[in-house]
């Protein structure tokens, strides 16, 4: 679990991106963040914390999806195999980035979601047959029982040999 | 041509017509000359890219001047022009430093503080220690031969040898793309440990002045002491400054056009008293820069700010390159030359090792702090990158003979160690980054997937870590924003500069409005934004990707790997690795395009310092693209539930302003028919200053601006609209398609906006560029793509007009 100064610093940070309400953030709230309007999937992560069909999120929430990004300790691998998986496994680190893909939630990256991602991604340089055959060539690559479409498992094995460790992972939330 | 009087006798009694008076101008003619000179093969050297590409300027400049002052000195056999301390410090220095100062990205700087100031001043104290110590040591043994120096002196060498030089750092990480931490802490490194190098020099040129005898441990201390108030005392003088100067140009604003002036009177000023003071005149100007950047910005005009940038960037980078070439002219000076190979080469030898272990240690210890880590690749080139330049070179040469009775090998050696780290390692460093880099992504070629994927989660990750506040100095960061907004903005800036108070505003502006008008119709008068592509993809037009052509696909990729050099070469080895394995033409040209035209993550693109350029294109164009289409997105969801909800109280403040007749006319409203009472055509007539209730104050400055924005691009794509010969203008005869097209856009709207809008609320809406939305369909070809496309962003509304456009 995270630090105590860590919950405290990130405490601070919520509220500092509260202006004035002092309660759960809405959306407008993260949109104030600059930033996040020049990053390509910046809406989609900022929809990403909150849970299904709600406009607020409080800080437990906040916590719950930056939990997903916290490094993978070592001594921790081994530890419980028993109990939950912890947010910030591979998997879960996997499944939220799949999350963001699979709009309409049925377990499945198809053709049209991956485009639309991929049109977030590439800008206006690309045209539309262009990124249709990127799209195609992509879910090609993944797909394993042949039904045109990325199922999280498939995904999950398309990426085996990236560090999601490393690259979903905020050393900030130790 | 001139005459000359009549005759010598007579030259005094009569009216001279034309005379040569050279004496007279000499001076400044010859200044002139020099920097006209410099300029030129400035040129020069632009013209062979490819020379430019593996030698770094500063070393072309150096060589050029080593040139030139042979053929001064082969002319006249005297070394006429050097560079002296007073000229460079004076003159040369300040507009530099001053430029890195205004330039640098603070919100970086300050995060990395900590780090930068631990390399700058432990670092160049270890450094001018342990070299100052070995040297004597290796002395001791003998093998330097006799020299005529003592313990101090050895010390006072390897402390002017010891810094790392800004000017020379900066020349060379400008060939070399790093990432941005790595950048800003070598940046800062080499600006902060100024304040070290002065005091070093000072106290050692004393301790050497009064004699090793009378160096007792009050004057240790006392040295000890001075660091602490040479840098705290110019960091102050610099903030003062900037006080004054942001304070000053609060009030400029009829006085526009000398407004630049005060900028560079005001900094040179701070840099003056600072040597005046004989505190660090580095650090002041710096932090004058620093400090005053965002007020001024803020206060003056946007001509004013032009000006300001480009005139820096001018001096910076004449004054760079005058510094080299006298660097290498200064060379030419057979008097100062001595030569002891043993000291040369050790010197070289012990500032390298050192510096190398110098940067583990201190990384080792810097890790365990800091929350990004600095792996080996960085450490390699921070310590390679740990150049030594002009500032060295100005320090020697203010040595007293008297005094120091080496200085002329000091002086030959620090020469030596100039050229070899600007040349040598300038050319090397470049290669070398590439091939670390390469060896760590070696091996395998990457799978679209994985590229594709890998991208999403660099865009991820730094979404999450603008989302939770990177790094841990924002405690510090939040109370001096608040400080800043209570006070210091009420005294600094104009009262029209505090009120576009929202970030998202800043930005706003800063990709001007205009930017987005010509963007969209370049687009259009293209035919399409989809044609829009850089010269070097025009091969791929031609490219059948139903049958591919082995050899022509095979020269356009070829053609384009040599023309991406740089950071997209190294993706090119595993492109060329895969195309040579796979022979999948189609395959490589998906990796390739991906490649090429994947937006990049904000660690990567940020470009953040250039002497020689004002960074602009490439990466406000991304950023352009992207911020256009998530303000519309973010505008439509919140117009749906804000107007949905909120109705009643918006339409009577918006309708009484009326933004005049242009906009009326051009603004949403097809014809007379739409009963005027519909909200939404209001919606789209804004003032700056509208008052909408407190509580809502963020969003709605928000809207307002964003409905500025968003009118603008309803008015242009209105505007085309109106020239279609299909002519839809009034979505009142599109209404009835509209339902049936929203039934099936919802799934995709609704995933969009979470907060579904009413019904009612949508079909209220036919005015907003939402709306022109839905009318594309009618005109759309039967591609099933588009449809999900338009979901996501009216980049797309452009594309449908030509739906027969083939766009291979």
């Amino acid at each position: 679990s995270v630090s105590h100064s860590q919950i405290t610093r990130l405490y601070s940070r919520f509220t500092s991106l509260d202006k004035g309400e002092n309660g759960p953030l809405s959306r407008e709230d993260f949109q104030r963040i600059p930033e996040l309007a020049i990053n390509p999937l910046g809406d989609r992560i900022i929809n990403a914390f909150f849970p299904e069909g709600e406009d607020q999120v409080n800080f437990r929430g906040f916590m719950r999806t930056l939990a997903h990004f916290r490094p993978i300790e070592d001594n921790e691998k081994s530890k419980d195999q028993n109990g939950p998986e912890p947010l910030n496994s591979r998997s879960n680190k996997l499944h939220f980035a799949f999350r963001l893909y699979d709009l309409d939630k049925d377990d499945k990256i198809s053709r049209d979601e991956l485009l639309q991602v991929l049109r977030m991604m590439v800008g206006v340089n690309i045209s539309d047959e262009q990124l249709g055959s990127i799209a195609d060539r992509t879910i090609q690559e993944a797909d394993q029982d042949g039904d045109s479409a990325i199922s999280f498992a498939e995904f999950v094995k398309v990426l085996e040999k990236v560090d999601v460790e490393q690259k979903m992972s905020i050393r900030f939330l130790h | 041509g001139q005459r000359s009087s009549e005759s010598p006798k007579n030259s005094n009694q009569s009216f001279a017509i034309v005379s040569f008076k050279w004496d007279h101008v000499k001076e400044p003619y010859i200044i002139a000359l020099w920097i006209l000179v410099a300029s030129l093969a400035k040129i020069a050297f632009h013209l062979s890219h490819k020379v430019t590409r593996v030698v770094p300027e500063s070393a072309l400049l150096i060589v050029l001047g080593l040139f030139l002052g042979g053929i001064v000195w082969a002319a006249d056999h005297i070394a006429s022009f050097s560079l002296t301390p007073t000229v460079f410090f004076f003159y040369l220095l300040p507009p530099i430093v001053l430029d890195a100062g205004y330039f640098m990205p603070n919100r970086l700087f300050f995060g990395n503080l900590g780090s930068i100031l631990l390399y700058a001043v432990i670092g160049t104290v270890w450094n001018a220690a342990t070299t100052g110590l070995s040297l004597y040591g290796v002395y001791l043994t003998g093998i330097m031969g006799k020299l005529n120096s003592g313990l101090l002196d050895f010390l006072l060498f390897g402390s002017l040898i010891a810094a790392v030089d800004p000017v020379a750092v900066l020349a060379v990480f400008e060939e070399v793309h790093v990432n941005e931490v790595l950048f800003i802490i070598v940046f800062g490194e080499s600006l902060l440990n100024d304040a070290v190098t002065v005091v070093l020099y000072n106290v050692f040129e004393s301790f050497v002045a009064i004699g090793p005898m009378n160096v007792t441990g009050i004057e240790c201390l006392k040295g000890i002491v001075s660091f602490f108030v040479v840098s705290l005392g110019g960091t102050l003088v610099g903030i003062f400054f900037a006080f004054l100067l942001s304070l000053v140009s609060r009030f400029t604003k009829h006085v526009r056009i000398i407004e630049p002036g005060f900028v560079f009177i005001i900094s040179y000023l701070s840099y003056l008293t600072a040597e005046m003071l004989s505190l660090s005149a580095i650090l002041a100007i710096t932090f004058c820069g620093i400090c005053c950047q965002k007020y001024v910005k803020a206060n003056i005009s946007e001509q004013s700010s032009t000006t300001v940038r480009y005139t820096m960037k001018m001096m910076a980078s004449g004054a760079e390159t005058i510094i080299f070439m006298f660097l290498g002219i200064s060379a030419v000076d057979p008097d100062i030359w001595t030569w002891n190979t043993a000291f040369i080469l050790l010197t070289l030898v012990f500032i390298s090792v050192y510096r190398v272990i110098g940067v583990i240690i201190q990384t080792w210890i810097l890790n365990r702090y800091r929350t990004v880590q600095l792996e080996i690749i960085d450490q390699v080139v921070m310590s390679y990158g740990g150049l030594r330049g002009a500032v060295a070179f100005a320090l020697v040469a203010l040595l007293d003979g008297d005094k120091v009775k080496d200085r002329n090998l000091f002086v030959s050696t620090t020469i030596i160690v100039v050229f070899f780290t600007v040349i040598f390692q300038g050319l090397t460093i470049k290669p070398l980054v590439q091939w670390l880099k390469v060896k760590k992504t070696e091996h395998r070629e990457p799978k679209l997937n994985e590229k594709l994927h890998g991208r999403a989660f660099d865009h991820i990750l730094s979404a999450i870590e603008d989302i939770s506040g990177q790094i841990g100095h924002h405690y510090l960061r939040d109370k001096w924003s608040n400080f800043d907004r209570k006070f210091l903005r009420k005294i600094l800036m104009r009262r029209s500069a505090q009120k576009s108070r929202d970030q998202i505003l800043n930005v706003f502006h800063e990709l001007n409005l205009k930017d987005a008008i010509s963007y969209v119709a370049e687009g259009e008068r293209r035919g399409s934004l989809a044609f829009i592509r850089s010269p070097s993809t025009d091969n791929m037009v031609n490219v059948d990707f139903s049958t591919p052509l082995p050899s022509a696909v095979e020269s356009s990729v070829s053609y384009l790997l040599r023309e991406k050099a740089g950071p997209v070469c190294l993706d090119m080895q595993a492109l060329e690795q895969r195309r040579k394995s796979i022979r999948d033409t189609e395959d490589t040209l998906a990796h390739h395009t991906l490649q090429q035209y994947l937006y990049k993550p904000r660690q990567e693109h940020k470009h953040l310092y250039s002497r020689h350029e004002i960074m602009h294109s490439e990466d406000d164009k991304q950023d352009k693209e992207i911020f256009h289409r998530t303000m519309r997105k973010r505008l439509e969801s919140f117009k749906s539930t804000k107007l949905g909800i909120n109705h009643s109280k918006k339409l009577n403040k918006i309708h009484k302003r009326d933004r005049g007749q242009k906009r009326r006319n051009s603004s949403v409203i097809p014809n007379g028919n739409i009963p005027s009472e519909n909200p939404v055509q209001d919606f789209t007539l804004k003032e700056k200053d509208l008052e909408f209730s407190e509580s809502e104050e963020n969003n709605d400055y928000e809207t307002l601006h964003l409905g500025k924005g968003v009118d603008f691009l309803a008015n242009v794509t209105k505007q085309n609209f109106t020239d279609t010969p299909a002519g839809i203008d009034n979505p009142v005869f599109s209404a009835d398609d509209d339902q049936s097209i929203y039934t099936k856009f919802s799934p995709w709207l609704s995933s969009e906006d979470t907060v579904v809008p009413s019904q009612r609320a949508r079909l209220q809406l036919p005015y907003s560029p939402n709306n022109f939305r839905r009318l594309t369909p009618i005109r759309l070809s039967n591609k099933s793509t588009d449809s999900f496309l338009l979901a996501d962003g009216p980049e797309d509304r452009p594309r449908s007009f030509l739906p027969e456009s083939t766009h291979m």
